[in-house]
Formats: structure tokens, C-alpha cells, sequence
């Protein structure tokens, strides 16, 4: 028996980069692992019951050993048996899964957010600071991040396996999912759910950095405008200052600290102004529409791109006084020459 | 025991010759076949049917294991790739799983199960099988076009906006066989509810007859809904109605609710009716009742019943809220219940049995091992924070196999071996059957294990290349799919060569209690000379014993 030297090394290459259990990279994984080992602990007692019962009887009970079958009509002290302990122990599963779930899909308040936006067949990132990426997705570790994903094209789905979370990532809606990285590296980002064409290459590699080196790459890799500050630009050149100018006789709702606040809508509805609720007021504001306000907006359905959406999103979240706006709208009122801007804002 | 010599007897397997008339040469021509009203014709032809589609869907599981044997997308091209699986997925599931058992074994078996002449309606039985071959063309003719790349499941907007296949063609022919299983299963509801046997009581059905009951319910209840999705798709693509376009006010997660609440019931359309087939293929070679027979009678009616309250378990993470996301877990976590009755009482069944081990009995074990397997990793799924992590990974792909193919496919195989000699009057070849049964066991079990470690690692469905460090479990899985196939080719060439020279069955060859083992094999036409009169539970095997002696004691 000699195996080539060659092939041997080969073999040996390849069966030591395989993986059989992925790493646990997030403060989520050990959680997730938890539950998982459980969960493989009562199917392997489970399965080794039933196989110890078909093989016990099996020996037993065949035909050579026991020629004459003895009728047994059924026993319902068995049947609550078999019925209440599978019941009990999927009814821990299912708290614990759902403990988990709300874990998992509720993110802490204190996270940064980051904005995700997939597209046949690409993941773009774009971080407020003005970083970004394209499959490719650069986070601190020790800090909760939050993902905010919304979809250009069809539906996809944000996964990484090492920090066990994924989430769908749907047209014309947006979802969160948050993790914590706990430890630096690349992990694999996935698009799980089918998306035509190239989903096997819709794919990517999140980098989880120290502390330091993470300000080393946001400085670096900085576009130089942050994301309201696109945003405060898309505002003044699709015309928004014109109606919400924040001044009392504006013919649009004022603008300005409107994030985070009840909203009293004509429909009656009382309404939590987050960046969805945003989102939906600028694609569809006849359904939107502020109590006291004529529904004169236009819908801006098909002109915006949803990276022109979250740079909006993202303005109106950090604007606190309408100075600006009506700076703004007093230049392109009156032909005259711009006010010096002040010094561009450090992401 | 005037009842029982109402049925009619003819001698013993060992002495058997075939019988002169049956309804296999009671007409010439294939005309008298394609305008058969016989169910037990129209089993045969969808018999054959069904077995043409599962080798072409087989052939596309083949090539997508090929394919994933190196990391690199080097057999096919992506959309090559990406139309391998849809076929593979909309063949199997619409044009094998679904009808498999209950339009095959359960239109031969049920009316003689339950002691009648025919189905209720056997020219709407004859209508199903047609309708299964138009959209078979249909599901055909998207193929030779060209394929469809949408997976099985359609979704939009993928499937209205973004592909140019034949996405229409495709859809037409899943709404035709949906109207062919609605056809089936309101044949078999009508059946078992009016035209019993007299004193065929439903207690005294066996279960293969319960579980389809159960099962037609599910089809006839979530087919429309199936049909209505299709439509729903169709017309987007065509004249963008906008149902499901956020663009024109509509919302894309209406169609994974519409679409699963078929086909998640779908599952249990598939599932059930295997079930049935392992309490008769348990109970008949351990020659004991069935352990519990109103448990496991019940838990198909509550399968069918849960069933059909599960279907957002396939979108807790797409946003659906966390709060009805609770519901759904909470459901799918009761569903697996009378699964798990169903396993003990069948493992129960054996105790103080007499037990042999034919070649329906190894499959009828390969059953319950594997679809322990496949139930447990359903309960991963059901658990909400698990399913995030395992949820669209190779995870859930191993996980719905272990269900259908290693639970209902070892079930089908289970039921033909079981009922061949009723069907076709002849034994299959026993060695050679049995090797085919540990063959397809081993070869299932490599092939699919393996996948629920590439799915915890996170490695995605659907996906034509994948990372380098993941080549060691797809090559075994690869491997285990060649053994696989040679698995499911052996009963192919055996059963078709026992046709002719298979040694001749006999009435009973298995000594088993249900009225269709107490007719001749192959049946008449009519099943029965004179309608049998039932005064005994099913599986009851001291009247069987009672039977036999009483007629050695006639004929000595």
C-alpha cells in the first residue's frame, strides 16, 4: 500500500481546510450554539429511542424467536406518554427560540446604525460618516451594530453564519438586524435567499476591526460627505425647502426635529416618525399626510434611488433647526451668489 | 361467519396459478386504457406516469450534485444551474410528491379497502390523470423551451419583474395538476364518506384509508389557493395588476403567505399518505394491530388540521411580526406532535410481534428512522431564534429531503413492493429488492447528512459556486447521490423484469388482513363479486386466522 507523496498532501491540505463548525465571531453565537446543542441532544436521544425500540423488538419479537404474535389493542397510559414529553420539550424549544429570537431581532438602542442596500447582485453599504462599500462591510468590534437593509430589486437575504444572523432584506421595506463582533477578522457574508442569476456571487466579507483600527479606516476610507450631507443637497435640489421651509405660513410640515416624534395624521392615526415611516411619506405622501396639511406633495415614487432615500432619511434624522433649509432656499430664490458655506462637517 | 365467506376466496399463493380474468386482460387495446374508467387502471397509468417524471427530476438532482462537486461554477452556466434546481424542485414536488402515493397506490387501494367497486366519480378520475399529463406537457414544454429559473416556489418579484423564462408556461402547467389533485382528493373524500362496505365503519377502516382521507381534506382546502397564487402571478407578468409590486402599492410578502398556505399543507399532502402505507407494511409483517389505532388515526386528522396554521414558519425572518412570528412557532411546535405519536405507536406495533423482514419492511424501517430525523430538524426550524441562523442554508434543504425523500419516497417504495403482487400479480425478486432497500438507505444517508453540517456552517441554498472550505462535504454528498441513484434504479429494472418472470403471488402472499388482500391478484374489474359484508376491525389478524382455518377445513 503507497500512496503518492503528492496526492497525500493534497488530501491532507484539503481535508484540514475544511470547516465542520462554523466560529463563533458575535456575543449572539454562544446563544444561538446553545440552543443548537440542545436541540441535537433530544434528537439524538429521540432517534436513539426509537432505533433501541425497533431494534429490541426487531431481535425479540421475529419470527423465530417468537412464532405466535400476542394482540395488544393499544395502552393510553403510553399514548399520554409519548404525547406529553415530545410536548413538553418542544414547548422549552419553542420558549427558548422565541427568547432567542427577540434577541436577535431587537436591536439595543445604543447601536450604530449602518444602512445595507442589496441589488442584483451586489450588497452596498453606506455608513453616515460617508464610507462606502460594495460587498464589503467594515465594523468595530465590541460595539452594537445595527443594519438597516432595504432591497433596489427583488428579495435578498443578509447573512453571516459566524455571527449567526441573517435577515431578509425586502423591496420597498426596510428590516433590521443587529450583532455585536467579538472577535476581529473576515467572516463571509451570504445572500440566502434566491435573487436570479449571479446569487451565488452575491456575496462579500465583513471585517471586523479593533477599536483603533477601525477609526483608522473610517478616516481613510471617508467620501468626504456624510450621508446628510447628500442627503441636505438631494433635499434643496428636488425642491423639499420650497414647501418644508419650517417657517409659519410653509405649505409642508416642518421638518426639523420631526424624527422620533408622535405624528397626529389627518387619517386620525397617531404615528412613531422613524426611518420607514420617512421612507413612506417621501414615495407615497397622500397616505402620509400630516393632520392640518392639503395633500399637495407629489409622489416621488421611481425618482428617487433608495441610496438617494437613506441620504434623505438620514438628513431629516439629524436636522434640529431649519437655519440651513432657509439659508438655502433664500439662495435659490434670489439669483444672487451662495453664502460662503461653512467649513465641511468631520464625519 | 356467514360475513366472511361473502368474500370472495380462491386457493392459496403456493398452489396459485394467475386467474383468467383480471382487470388487466379484461379489455385489449390502448384505447381501452387510455378511456378506462377502472381505478385500478388509471393507478397503473399514473404508476407509470409518475415514475417517467421522478427519473427526469431525478436526472436534474444528478446534474446539481455534479456541478457542486467542485467549489468553482465550472459544468454549467449560473442560469444553466439555476434552472436545474427549479425543474428539479417543480418536477419533484408538483409532478411526483404530490400524486405519488394517493394517485397511484391510493386510487388502487382505497375502494377495495373499503370494499366497493370503483371510486365515486371514475370519469373525474380518469379527468385527473389527463389533467396531470397537460400540465405535464405544460412543465415539459418550459423545459424544451428553454427551462424556468424562478426555484419552485415562484416568488416574486423575481418571478414577475426580473426573469425572461418561461415563467407563464411553467405556472399554467403547476395550476393544471393542481386541478388534478383537487379531482383526486374530492374522488377520495366522496368514496370513504358513501360507499363503504356495509359495516365498514370509519373505525374499522385501515389507516392507509384514514391518512388519505386526511390528506385529500389538505388538497382540496390549499390547491385553490396554490391556483389562485399562479393566476395572481401570471397577471402580474402580463398586464402588471401590481398585487404584489411595492411600486404600485402592493406588498411582495403577500405572495409568500398566499403561496405557502398551499404549500406548507403541500408537505403534509406529500407526508401523509406515506404514513398510511407504514401502518399497513408495520402491522402486516409483525402480524400484530396496529398499537394504538385511534391515536394513530387522529393524529392524521390533526396534522391535516394543524397543517394548515403553520405556513408563516417559512418567513420569520422576513419581517413578518415578531408577535405573530410567536404564534407560528408556537403552532408549527404542536404540529410535530402527532408526528412523534406516530412513530412510537408504529415502533409499539412490533412489541410481541412475530416479525419478518421483507423488502416493504426494511423500507417501512429506513421510514422511520429517516423521518425521525426529518421531523426533529423540523422542530430546529419551528424554534424562531434557530431559525434564523438555519433557515435558506443547505440546513433547510436537508432537512425537507429527510421528509419527503427519505420519509415519503421510502414510504412509496414501501407501498409498491408491498402491493406488487396485488397490482401485478406477481412477487418482485427478494434478494435482489432487499439490497436495493439498504442501498437506497445508505446512499440517502450520505448524501443528505452531510448537508446539515454544510447548512449550520451557513453554507446557502440555491447557490451554483461556494467557498473552497466547504468541498469536503459536498463531494461526500455528491458521492452519497451516486449511490442514490443506483438505488432508485434497481427497483426500476427488477420490477419491470418481474412483470414476466416474477413468480406468481397468490391471493395473500404477505398473509395480511385488508379486504384487498382477500381478493384474487391481480382484482377483477369489479374488485369484488359480491360486495363484502364487514364485521371485523381492521388489522384483526384472529379473524384472518379463523378465515383461513375455516376454509382449509371447506376445501379438505
Amino acid at each position: 500500500m503507497h500512496i503518492s507523496p503528492v496526492l497525500w498532501q493534497f488530501l491532507v491540505k484539503w481535508l484540514n481546510a475544511s470547516a465542520l463548525f462554523p466560529r463563533e465571531a458575535s456575543t449572539m453565537a454562544p446563544y444561538a450554539d446553545a440552543l443548537y446543542f440542545f436541540l441535537l441532544l433530544i434528537t439524538v436521544v429521540g432517534l436513539t429511542l426509537v432505533g433501541a425500540l425497533i431494534f429490541g423488538f426487531s431481535i425479540r419479537y421475529r419470527k423465530e424467536k417468537h412464532p405466535v404474535a400476542i394482540q395488544v389493542e393499544g395502552s393510553t397510559l403510553l399514548e399520554a406518554t409519548w404525547t406529553i414529553i415530545p410536548l413538553a420539550l418542544f414547548l422549552i424549544v419553542f420558549v427558548w427560540g422565541a427568547l432567542l429570537y427577540f434577541r436577535i431581532y431587537n436591536p439595543p438602542t445604543n447601536s450604530m446604525n449602518i444602512y445595507v442596500v442589496g441589488k442584483q447582485w451586489m450588497w452596498k453599504a453606506e455608513h453616515p460618516g460617508g464610507q462606502h462599500e460594495i460587498n464589503a462591510l467594515h465594523v468595530p468590534i465590541g460595539r452594537n451594530v445595527q443594519l438597516t437593509m432595504i432591497s433596489q430589486d427583488v428579495f435578498h437575504s443578509f447573512s453571516i453564519p459566524d455571527f449567526r444572523v441573517k435577515r431578509e432584506v425586502i423591496p420597498g421595506r426596510y428590516s433590521t438586524v443587529w450583532f455585536n463582533a467579538t472577535t476581529p477578522g473576515t467572516y463571509h457574508i451570504f445572500c440566502t435567499q434566491y435573487c436570479g442569476t449571479n446569487h451565488s456571487v452575491m456575496i462579500g466579507e465583513v471585517t471586523a476591526l479593533s477599536p483603533d483600527d477601525y477609526e483608522k479606516w473610517t478616516a481613510q476610507s471617508t467620501s468626504g460627505m456624510s450621508l446628510a450631507q447628500n442627503g441636505e443637497r438631494l433635499f434643496a435640489s428636488m425642491g423639499c425647502n420650497a414647501c418644508h421651509s419650517g417657517s409659519a405660513a410653509a405649505r409642508g410640515p416642518n421638518l426639523a426635529g420631526v424624527y422620533g416624534s408622535k405624528l397626529q395624521l389627518t387619517s386620525g392615526a397617531q404615528v412613531l416618525v422613524n426611518d420607514a415611516y420617512l421612507r413612506d411619506a417621501i414615495l407615497n405622501p397622500s397616505q402620509h399626510l400630516t393632520a392640518g396639511y392639503a395633500p399637495i406633495m407629489p409622489t416621488y415614487q421611481g425618482q428617487i434611488s433608495e441610496d438617494g432615500l437613506i441620504d434623505l432619511v438620514e438628513y431629516i434624522k439629524s436636522m434640529q433647526s431649519n437655519y440651513r433649509v432657509q439659508q438655502t432656499l433664500t439662495t435659490s430664490e434670489s439669483n444672487q451668489a451662495a453664502p460662503t458655506t461653512p467649513e465641511v462637517v468631520k464625519p | 361467519m356467514s360475513a366472511t365467506h361473502t368474500i370472495l376466496n380462491l386457493p392459496d399463493q403456493r398452489t396459485a396459478t394467475l386467474p383468467k380474468r383480471t382487470y388487466i386482460n379484461n379489455e385489449d387495446g390502448l384505447l381501452s386504457w387510455l378511456f378506462t374508467g377502472d381505478h385500478k387502471r388509471i393507478a397503473m397509468l399514473y404508476l407509470i406516469s409518475i415514475t417517467f417524471f421522478f427519473f427526469i427530476g431525478g436526472a436534474f438532482a444528478g446534474l446539481i450534485r455534479l456541478e457542486l462537486l467542485t467549489p468553482q461554477p465550472d459544468l454549467v452556466a449560473a442560469d444553466t444551474y439555476n434552472k436545474f434546481f427549479s425543474m428539479h424542485g417543480i418536477v419533484m414536488i408538483f409532478l411526483f410528491l404530490v400524486p405519488s402515493v394517493p394517485a397511484t397506490l391510493g386510487n388502487f387501494l382505497i375502494p377495495i379497502m373499503i370494499g366497493t367497486k370503483d371510486l365515486a366519480f371514475p370519469k373525474i378520475n380518469l379527468l385527473s390523470w389527463y389533467l396531470y399529463w397537460i400540465g405535464g406537457l405544460f412543465t415539459l414544454a418550459a423545459l424544451v423551451l428553454g427551462g424556468v429559473d424562478t426555484g419552485w416556489t415562484f416568488t416574486t418579484p423575481l418571478s414577475t419583474h426580473y426573469l425572461n423564462t418561461h415563467v407563464v408556461t411553467a405556472a399554467t402547467g403547476v395550476f393544471i395538476i393542481g386541478f388534478s389533485s383537487i379531482f383526486t382528493g374530492l374522488n377520495f373524500i366522496v368514496t370513504i364518506h358513501r360507499m363503504r362496505a356495509p359495516g365498514m365503519t370509519w373505525f374499522r377502516m385501515p389507516l392507509f384509508c384514514w391518512s388519505n382521507y386526511a390528506a385529500s381534506i389538505l388538497m382540496v382546502l390549499g390547491t385553490p389557493v396554490l391556483a389562485i397564487t399562479l393566476v395572481l402571478v401570471g397577471l402580474e407578468r402580463l398586464v402588471g395588476i401590481g398585487v404584489f409590486d411595492p411600486t404600485k402599492g402592493g406588498d411582495p410578502l403577500l405572495f409568500q403567505h398566499l403561496f405557502w398556505f398551499y404549500s406548507h399543507p403541500a408537505v403534509y399532502i406529500m407526508i401523509l399518505p406515506g404514513m398510511g402505507v407504514i401502518s399497513e407494511v408495520i402491522s402486516t409483517f409483525s402480524r400484530k394491530r396496529v398499537f394504538g389505532y385511534t391515536a394513530v388515526a387522529f393524529s392524521s386528522v390533526a396534522i391535516a388540521l394543524f397543517g394548515f396554521f403553520v405556513w408563516a414558519h417559512h418567513m420569520f425572518i422576513m419581517g413578518v411580526s415578531n408577535y405573530s412570528a410567536l404564534v407560528f412557532s408556537l403552532l408549527t411546535m404542536l404540529v410535530a406532535v402527532p408526528s412523534a405519536i406516530k412513530i412510537f405507536n408504529w415502533a409499539f406495533t412490533l412489541q410481541k410481534g412475530s416479525i419478518t423482514f421483507e423488502t416493504p419492511m426494511l423500507y417501512a424501517f429506513g421510514f422511520l428512522g429517516l423521518f425521525t430525523i426529518g421531523g426533529m430538524t423540523g422542530v430546529f426550524l419551528g424554534a424562531l431564534g434557530m431559525d434564523i441562523h438555519l433557515t435558506e442554508t443547505y440546513f433547510i434543504v436537508a432537512h425537507f429531503h429527510f421528509v419527503m425523500v427519505g420519509g415519503m419516497l421510502m414510504a412509496f417504495l414501501a407501498g409498491v413492493h408491498f402491493w406488487w403482487p396485488k397490482m401485478t400479480g406477481r412477487m418482485y425478486p427478494e434478494s435482489l429488492s432487499k439490497l436495493a432497500a439498504v442501498t437506497t438507505f445508505i446512499g440517502f444517508n450520505l448524501t443528505f447528512l452531510p448537508q446539515f453540517i454544510l447548512g449550520y456552517l451557513g453554507m446557502p441554498r440555491r447557490y451554483h459556486a461556494y467557498p473552497q472550505e466547504f468541498q469536503v462535504l459536498n463531494v461526500l454528498s455528491t458521492a452519497g447521490a451516486t449511490v442514490l441513484g443506483v438505488g432508485y434504479m434497481l427497483p426500476l429494472l427488477y420490477l419491470a423484469w418481474s412483470l414476466k418472470y416474477g413468480a406468481i403471488a397468490g391471493n395473500n402472499p404477505w398473509q395480511a388482513t385488508g379486504l384487498e388482500w382477500q381478493i384474487q391478484s391481480p382484482p377483477l374489474t369489479e374488485n369484488f363479486i359480491e360486495i363484502p359484508i364487514v364485521d371485523h376491525e381492521a388489522y384483526d389478524y384472529e379473524w384472518l386466522e379463523h378465515k383461513t382455518a375455516q376454509e382449509v377445513t371447506t376445501v379438505g
